[in-house]
């Protein structure tokens, strides 16, 4: 399965570098990674495979989420599908 | 990759204009728990509802968590209960809103809809002895939903069930008026019922349908609001074309949710209600979104128009978004849940009549709207019975879901809580219809040829 991870907030030195080690440690591996500054903030989008995670789906959301509070961003991982089905016929 | 700008949006949908899943409501067959003793019944009716719906709520948080998407309600619809209890008395009636209670309880969902009978021809002693029992039932009871279908298109309309609503409803305001009389805002009186509907408090479990089902309802006001404010100052054609493809994106939500909840829980998936239903939060409503079409306040001149466009466009782009459409489909306008429709019912901008006008090119009805409560049975019956008049004449669903609200008068207002919110009371006229509603008997079926 994949995931979307978006990373929205003010920018910041080392968000990308956050965001990549804790994908790391739970086994997502990153497929393809962007950036761009949208009405002044800062958004990174990550697509990530997650047939090697480490524990199960929520507990990773939920983390990443936890990660991004503690650094002042909005982070969320959503099934890739929610993206496809609403934006491709 | 998918499209930076589309994932952003999907973002900002769900983060800043409460794009979510209104409802994931499963449909339960209860015919095959008919029994001739009422403590068998019982057993049976909370074993089948909390067997089939045991991993509902658990799902829906599963599918919340996956797809990052709010479910803001998990309910059970069942199989109108009038014919499940045909042959008891309205004591053993109230006995099965506990039941019912009782399962929704252990499963933890918000509502449980089908306390239930249809009418618009006439009544079965079991619709005869539920109706009796309803203002009881919503008294003793958090979770269970009540409707009466008093008419359709074919059948004509019942008056004789029209007029005793109106007297059930005073009844329901009276036995809880001690909370603002909230009975009444779980009981609704339909024309055209639709045997799939997943929103409350009008959800039953129809006859034709499978043993049990997955039925969603969308929202989005807010979603269609922001598309409207930044499309800005466009002719019609434009502002419809950006309704439609904001609703292709929300329904499309619904579809996936439909898809997957159906598949987890091994439920054939019904339908998905093409519905933007607002709530009391701040940008969440439908009224916002005829002001952002260009009017001062919800309920001035122009209102109709602009909300048939926004319901027909709704309908237009959320058809192509999902394979089977159902329940009530369009805007919703219920007064209480809709902050700007709150607003304007303040301003004294939108009355019962332009609401009543509102109906006819949008879903459902008169919803939850209080008027005095020393309005009459048979003001109520009055009110009722124009709105049913709509729905049968126009052949589509119409209702009322009114709360003439014990011990309070115009000026003042009525809470509710939660996703019921709050409602200003609103006026009446004074002038009797009394003569009228005590005609008894049936309006006939309307012809359908000959349409002016």
């Amino acid at each position: 399965m994949r995931a979307v991870i978006t990373v929205t907030g003010k920018d910041k030195v080392g968000i990308i570098a956050l965001a990549s080690a804790e994908c790391a440690k739970a086994g997502a591996n990153i497929i393809d990674i962007s950036q761009s500054v949208l009405r002044e903030y800062f958004a990174m989008i990550m697509l990530v495979e997650l047939d090697g995670l480490v524990g199960d789906f929520k507990s990773f959301a939920d983390t990443m989420s936890k990660v991004g509070m503690e650094n002042g961003v909005d982070i969320r991982v959503m099934h890739e599908d929610i993206f496809n089905t609403m934006h491709r016929i | 990759m998918l499209n930076t700008q589309d994932i952003l949006e999907t973002i900002r949908m769900i983060r800043e204009e409460n794009l979510d899943i209104r409802t994931v409501t499963m449909g339960i067959s209860l015919f095959d728990c008919i029994s001739d003793d009422i403590t068998r019944l019982e057993e049976k009716i909370y074993n089948k509802i909390t067997a089939s719906a045991k991993r509902l709520v658990s799902v829906c948080e599963e599918l919340e968590a996956t797809y990052g998407i709010p479910i803001v309600n998990k309910r059970i619809s069942v199989t109108p209960i009038s014919y499940i209890g045909a042959g008891l008395s309205p004591d053993g009636f109230v006995r099965l809103a506990k039941t019912l209670e009782r399962a929704a309880s252990a499963l933890g969902v918000n509502f449980i809809g089908g306390f239930s009978a249809h009418v618009q021809k006439g009544e079965i002693i079991g619709a005869h002895n539920l109706i009796e029992a309803i203002p009881e039932a919503l008294s003793v009871t958090e979770h269970v939903c009540s409707s009466v279908n008093v008419a359709t298109t074919k059948a004509g309309i019942n008056m004789d069930a029209v007029r005793k609503m109106g007297e059930i409803i005073k009844k329901t305001a009276f036995i809880t008026k001690d909370r603002d009389s909230i009975g009444c805002a779980k009981l609704v009186v339909f024309a055209n019922i639709p045997e799939d509907n997943p929103f409350m408090a009008g959800a039953v479990h129809g006859i034709g349908e499978p043993d049990t089902v997955i039925n969603v309802g969308v929202s989005g006001p807010g979603v269609v609001a922001a598309a409207i404010k930044e499309v800005g100052h466009c002719d019609f054609s434009a502002l419809a074309e950006t309704v439609k493809k904001i609703a292709f994106k929300i329904t499309r939500v619904g579809q996936l949710i439909a898809a997957e909840a159906s598949q987890r829980l091994g439920v054939p998936y019904g339908i998905v209600d093409l519905s933007l239903a607002p709530t009391p939060a701040a940008g969440d409503s439908v009224a916002e979104i005829l002001e952002n079409m260009g009017l001062e306040m919800a309920g001035t001149h122009g209102t109709t128009a602009a909300l048939a466009l926004l319901n027909d466009a709704v309908k237009k782009g959320g058809v192509m978004a999902t394979n089977h459409v159902g329940g009530l489909s369009g805007a919703f306008i219920p007064v209480s849940e809709d902050r700007g429709m709150i607003a304007a019912a303040e301003a004294g901008v939108l009355t019962i009549e332009k609401l009543e006008a509102m109906t006819a090119v949008c879903s459902v009805g008169l919803d939850m709207f209080a008027v005095p409560g020393d309005t009459s049975a048979a003001t109520i019956s009055g009110i009722i019975a124009d709105e049913i008049s709509i729905g049968v004449v126009n052949n589509k669903t119409t209702a009322v879901r009114v709360i003439p609200v014990w011990g309070k008068g115009v000026g003042e207002s009525a809470e509710f809580g939660g996703l019921l919110g709050y409602a200003p009371i609103m006026p009446v006229k004074g002038e009797s219809c009394e003569e009228f509603i005590s005609r008894g008997g049936r309006i006939p079926a309307p012809i359908h040829s000959l349409r002016n």
